[in-house]
């Protein structure tokens, strides 16, 4: 438990030092094609005003949506990079710097610790945009870290998962973040503390087979596509058309493998009273 | 009728050769019996020499030959009373994952292998090897069962992947592969897990999570196939080979790679051509992998194998 020590202290990160300047005053709903004004937009949390459909967030509004004021960033702890030295038409190492320069992140997984409506929470936010949210050994490490912190702050767990799957740069380090990540989910559970999955679009592949699907409670967001094999690779394997609404958040929910579809606009409040209906030991 | 794979091609004229050679009835002035000799001595240094440097590539070929001995054949070869369990509890048997108890080596076990059949027929109705959730949740089952009436459970990991189809998502995929994963990582009792052939990402994590994991020599295990891999990231599934060898994926990398536990040598020119001899050396191996494990209690076993998976990952090739 050594890092933690190093790990607990606050650090600012130029993910919230950087104003976000819109490229565009405008934008498009790729659902319904409608232009929406960017400060509408941010006031309805990236939902269209027009369809209701749930676009893509990053990680610091996901944070912002999530926690009160006040929380923190944790680093996480730095794994090798590019264990295999892999190329295909690009080094992955310059992948990755590509992928950092545009995000300003580290890798695909962010850890905060603060409060949800009062409560003490450990949040931990998948970035789709580095490298499609894929899964290698620093999520891994990220998703460890973040049970580690739980169970040491006496706090619920709530991850936000929004991924393409394993990160195949780093094969077979990547395929044993599945274990990896189980493990900590399993240190949470231990504890006794609750262990709640939000699935954002997109969650497949090895994170969903992994700790995604290990939840205490699952939500998703509405039409968010959630599943282990991609939608190509079945069509190709079953040589037939997919049903409509195939792996959306709300096919799962009518299959038994999510609890609620929620809004973005009442996930903190749902989230806040999961977390406070477990809890009957703090509330005590 | 040998199975020659493409480049095994100077072996198989070698082979012919000499089976014609011996077929034939004996011609004067040449003496057969030195010649076939020669051809004998000839073809087994050409083996040793391919199969001491075999490509990434060249080994996913051996890992899936359709010779190779399969889950069956291993539980036919080291496990006695085998007797098998079947189902879910809930909706179906699924037969692309074996399971059931037996003895090894005179001990009481639990048995879980991915099948993928031999024949056109057996192949079918295992459906290559590519599990559905129901297999999973079989095999999560009987990992339960091992623990609670403490008995080692023993794995043999051989499948191009779970099963990618409408049915099995809508059955919850997913969430089968983790639980099972779970189930391994939880267990009381001692996991062996050994990837014979194919060990196709996350349908071989399910049952791979163990105390020792040990890989054939010429298997291999990796995150997405050569073929898949060079699909997204080449956009062109010829550059499989490619691929191949840039996922590491052999077992000598994953050795390397500090992610599995321990490599168990082949026969000469792999495990297909003497099914018994590579049986065999698996069943010493998981036999040696075994009896440490045999006297730890749960608590420290089950703490034993979280730190092992919690420090990989944290080493690299270099
Ligand atoms: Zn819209």
């Amino acid at each position: 438990m050594s890092w933690l020590n190093e790990v607990i202290r606050p650090k600012i990160r130029s993910l919230f030092a950087r104003r976000d300047v819109p490229d565009n005053l405008w934008h498009q709903c790729p659902a319904c094609q409608q232009m929406i004004f960017h400060r509408d937009l941010e006031v309805a949390l990236k939902i269209c005003t027009h369809c209701g459909h749930h676009m893509r967030a990053n990680t610091s509004e996901r944070l912002a949506w999530t926690l009160d004021d006040g929380f923190n960033l944790i680093e996480l702890p730095k794994v090798p990079a590019d264990p295999l030295r892999f190329r295909d038409s690009k080094r992955y190492s310059d992948r990755l710097k590509q992928a950092r320069d545009a995000t300003r992140m580290d890798d695909a997984l962010t850890v905060a610790h603060g409060s949800i409506d009062g409560q003490r929470a450990v949040v931990a936010v998948m970035a789709f945009e580095f490298m499609g949210g894929s899964m290698g050994a620093a999520v891994g490490e990220g998703i460890v870290a973040a049970g580690r912190l739980a169970v040491l702050q006496d706090a619920p767990l709530i991850i936000f998962t929004a991924s393409g799957g394993a990160r195949m740069q780093e094969g077979s380090v990547s395929l044993m973040q599945m274990p990896r990540s189980v493990i900590a989910t399993r240190m949470v559970k231990d504890a006794c503390l609750p262990y709640i999955v939000v699935m954002t679009d997109p969650t497949t592949g090895g994170v969903t087979a992994s700790f995604a699907m290990l939840g205490d409670i699952h939500l998703a967001e509405p039409g968010a596509l959630i599943g282990f094999a991609g939608a190509r690779v079945i069509e190709q394997t079953v040589r037939e058309k997919l049903p409509e609404g195939f792996q959306r958040a709300e096919y799962l929910h009518e299959h038994g493998i999510i609890d609620a579809v929620v809004k973005r606009t009442d996930m903190k409040a749902a989230l806040a009273r999961f977390i406070s209906l477990l809890r009957i030991k703090e509330a005590a | 009728m040998r199975h020659y794979l493409d480049f095994e091609k100077p072996i198989a004229e070698l082979e012919g050769k000499i089976e014609e050679l011996r077929r034939m009835s004996a011609p004067d002035g040449i003496n057969i019996a030195d010649e076939v000799a020669r051809l004998i001595d000839k073809s087994a240094h050409q083996l040793r020499a391919t199969y001491s440097k075999l490509t990434a590539w060249q080994k996913t070929q051996v890992a899936r030959h359709p010779d190779r001995p399969k889950a069956k054949n291993y539980i036919a070869g080291l496990i006695t009373e085998f007797s098998p369990l079947a189902g879910d509890r809930a909706f179906a048997d699924d037969a692309a994952i074996l399971g059931g108890l037996g003895r090894f080596r005179g001990r009481s076990v639990v048995v879980l292998g991915t099948e993928k059949g031999s024949d056109t027929e057996s192949r079918v109705a295992h459906n290559f090897g590519m599990a559905r959730p129901e297999g999973y949740r079989k095999a999560r089952r009987l990992i339960e069962l091992a623990g609670r009436f403490g008995l080692p459970v023993l794995t043999f990991v051989d499948t191009p992947g779970a099963y990618p189809g409408i049915e099995a998502e809508a059955r919850g995929q997913a969430e089968a592969i983790a639980r099972s994963i779970e189930a391994c990582l939880e267990a009381p009792v001692p996991v062996i897990a050994t990837i014979i052939g194919e060990g196709g990402s996350g349908g071989a994590i399910a049952l791979a999570a163990g105390d020792a994991v040990l890989m054939l020599e010429h298997a291999i295990y990796s995150v997405i196939s050569p073929e898949g891999c060079a699909s997204i990231l080449w956009r062109d599934a010829a550059q499989a080979s490619t691929a191949a060898e840039a996922l590491r994926l052999t077992a000598q990398d994953l050795r390397r790679l500090k992610l599995i536990d321990q490599i168990v040598a082949e026969p000469l020119g792999g495990a297909h051509r003497d099914s018994k001899q590579a049986i065999d050396a698996v069943g010493a191996a998981v036999q040696t992998a075994l009896a440490p494990l045999l006297s730890l209690d749960a608590a420290s076993l089950k703490a034993k194998r979280r730190d092992k998976f919690l420090a990989m990952g944290r080493g690299s090739l270099s």
